[in-house]
């Protein structure tokens, strides 16, 4: 399969009263054309700063990508990008729906108004060629009376009519890759079903790729063809979702699929692994997750694991594989 | 009944609605404005001074001065007084001043617009450039026009009017021959006293536009118009700065409604034929009726300025709702 998207190596940090703290400790993953990636990890392993660093949404914030290469398309490398031209790719190429349907559209601005920018901007149709476009859009996104909904503010919609719109303001120009951080997170479970419902849907009527982010392995397990597991800023496992939950390499991914409630058992916090994740500021030398690891051995106190190529395409970094087929990529 | 439902935005509800909700608006300034005047006469009567020996002059005999207490009915009890006053104002009858013995309205007549103009005039260039100063300094912060803009704000705040006034009339008017150096004839001469009566204004919602906007700047939905792909000059526009211009606009009216009562000093320093000067002047002579009518005009056009704020509110916060 084409790969639609490279991440190597990249490196992202912030600067916090002059002190430089890097967040991304060399990402590598890929999506293939068409596939539906799940990003999973703890809370502020680094997993939303991953796909603003691929929108390059960084204004207002001390955000910067220090080095790695993004490439879409096979051989576009989006960091070399200028900002004008990130702007014709943000929207049109990539678009983004966020976690916080209540705050991620403009409180001020008819559904409309708001739903007709990228249309204006990116298809360049004329007023009446883009309102029926956007009509139509939000009829895809199953939202009724939609030449009504055209005309009020978000706060007369609810919650999950609210992450409809931002779907349907994110597919209106087609784009070929979707980013959706956390989209169903902030609503109620029965809403949730639906919103997801209608990505999978959408992705395979529009064969768009979906980089979906979330902290919840359910929805990976109904979304996901291929899973890539981030921690303290790095990939330490990346596998077909089936292998995943079948045969979890790496302890932090057995710890996060272990805490995942069973049918008839009461739901827990994901983060049910012992300690929590590291400060940025304070990583622990040799693999960043030894302190939290059932499976540590000393080795693990002192020097990184590298990332290794398992069997079925799959990669883990951790000691415990060192010795298994496959071999050293890095 | 009280009814409550939404306003999708504020010109888009009719025309109906809007009219209801100011007619409403003024019925409820009734009991307020009935207040405001019992407060006003009583607290003007609370100056020290006998006006009816200020009418008499000085070297009027005891019998003299009782003789006008009556004729102007300050020998009565406080209350009957109060009760003939607001029996006359509703018939349309500021009363006459003590001073000049002419009709408190004709008096206003000729000074009414001229203090008004001025507010209007000071509030539009503090607007603009507040808003102006505000933006860049946000949209640059940290950095030269944010430190240009900040200090600027800061000297508008802290020159006091009389001092920034005369600074203006010495540089403009006495030396390059600019402007009058007082009056109030012709767009000349407003110049300077708007300069000096917007400088705070200006100052203060430049401080306010800028942390307002700094705040909208980190919302998600900022974000998501900058993950559209629209430009700098969008977003802050169209999407941030109409969302910091809510609160912005709570504090451009109280503002003005404090102008329209604080050009009292720029008044002075102008020799401005204003309603701040005679005010002024009314209060040294313990002109009542005067005093009384200014303070219940200001007080209405205070309550005035408040309206016309709610309603550019709801227009600026589609969230707002009305009640009917
Ligand atoms: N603007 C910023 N300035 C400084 N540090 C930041 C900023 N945004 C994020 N970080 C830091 O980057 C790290 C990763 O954050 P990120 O938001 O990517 O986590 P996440 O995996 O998306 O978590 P969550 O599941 O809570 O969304 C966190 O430690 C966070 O504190
Ligand atoms: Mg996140």
């Amino acid at each position: 399969m084409e790969k639609l998207l490279q991440v190597e190596k990249l490196e992202t940090q912030f600067t916090k009263d002059k002190q430089k703290i890097k967040i991304l400790h060399g990402v590598n993953f890929h999506i293939h054309q068409g596939e539906v990636l799940g990003l999973v990890g703890e809370s502020g392993s680094g997993k939303s700063i991953t796909s603003l660093s691929i929108m390059k949404l960084f204004k207002g914030t001390s955000g910067e990508i220090n080095s790695g290469r993004i490439l879409f398309n096979g051989d576009e490398d989006l960091i070399n990008k200028s900002e004008t031209e990130m702007r014709k790719i943000r929207g049109k190429q990539i678009a983004m729906i966020f976690q916080e349907p209540m705050t991620s559209l403009n409180p001020v601005m008819k559904i409309g108004e708001q739903l007709l920018e990228p249309i204006r901007l990116h298809l360049g149709l004329e007023e009446k060629k883009a309102k029926e476009h956007a009509v139509s859009i939000l009829k895809k996104v199953g939202i009724p009376r939609a030449e009504e909904i055209m005309n009020e503010f978000p706060h007369q919609l609810s919650g999950g009519m609210r992450q409809r719109i931002m779907i349907a303001m994110a597919i209106s120009c087609n784009p070929q890759l979707l980013i959706a951080d956390e989209p169903s997170t902030a609503l109620d479970v029965t809403i949730q079903a639906q919103i997801l419902d209608l990505m999978k849907q959408l992705q395979q009527k529009e064969k768009m790729s979906v980089l979906l982010i979330t902290h919840d392995l359910g929805v990976v397990a109904e979304m996901c063809e291929r899973v890539v597991v981030m921690y303290a800023g790095r990939v330490v496992e990346e596998a077909d979702v089936f292998d995943l939950f079948e045969s979890p390499k790496h302890p932090y991914t057995k710890g996060l699929i272990a805490s995942v409630p069973k049918l008839g058992q009461k739901k827990e916090k994901l983060d049910s692994i012992k300690g929590n994740v590291p400060n940025p500021s304070e990583l622990p030398k040799g693999c960043k997750f030894a302190p939290r690891c059932n499976d540590v051995m000393p080795i693990c106190y002192e020097q990184e694991p590298p990332e290794l190529n398992l069997e079925n395409a799959r990669s883990c970094s951790c000691w415990l594989y060192k010795e298994e087929r496959g071999g050293i990529r890095v | 009944m009280l009814k409550s439902y939404r306003a999708k935005g504020f010109f888009r509800k009719g025309l109906l609605t809007v009219l209801q909700y100011i007619i409403k608006r003024i019925f409820e300034m009734i009991p307020i404005l009935f207040i405001v005047s019992i407060l006003i006469f009583f607290f003007t009567h609370l100056i020290p001074g006998d006006p009816a020996r200020l009418v008499a002059g000085k070297d009027a005999t005891f019998e003299e001065v009782a003789t006008i207490r009556e004729e102007l009915g300050l020998d009565k009890p406080i209350w009957e007084q109060y009760v003939t006053y607001m029996g006359n104002l509703f018939q349309g009858d500021l009363g006459t001043s003590l001073k000049t013995g002419l009709p408190i309205m004709d008096m206003f007549v000729d000074r009414f617009m001229p203090s008004i103009y001025l507010t209007l005039f000071s509030m539009v260039w503090a607007l603009v450039i507040g808003l102006l100063i505000g933006t860049l300094s946000a949209v640059f912060k940290n950095k030269w026009p944010d430190y240009l803009g900040m200090v600027s704000a800061v000297s508008g705040i802290s020159l006091p009017g009389f001092w920034l006034g005369l600074i203006l009339i010495q540089i403009f008017s006495v030396q390059l021959g600019w402007f009058p150096t007082g009056g109030a004839d012709g767009w000349k001469s407003y110049v300077l006293p708007s300069l000096t009566l917007g400088a705070g204004i200006m100052s203060m919602l430049a401080r306010f536009t800028r942390s307002s906007l700094l705040e909208t700047l980190k919302a998600d939905f900022i974000r998501t118009g900058r993950a559209k792909g629209l430009k700098e000059s969008i977003v802050i526009p169209k999407h941030a700065l109409r969302n910091s211009l809510i609160p912005v606009v709570t504090i451009a009216g109280l503002q003005f409604g404090f102008l329209l009562g604080g050009s009292v000093v720029v008044e002075t320093v102008f020799s401005f034929p204003g309603m701040g000067r005679l005010l002024i002047d009314s209060i040294s002579f313990r002109d009542y009726p005067v005093i009384q009518a200014e303070l219940l005009l200001f007080s209405i056009e205070f309550i005035m300025v408040n309206l016309v704020v709610d309603i550019l509110y709801s227009y600026l916060n589609p969230k707002i709702r009305y009640t009917a």
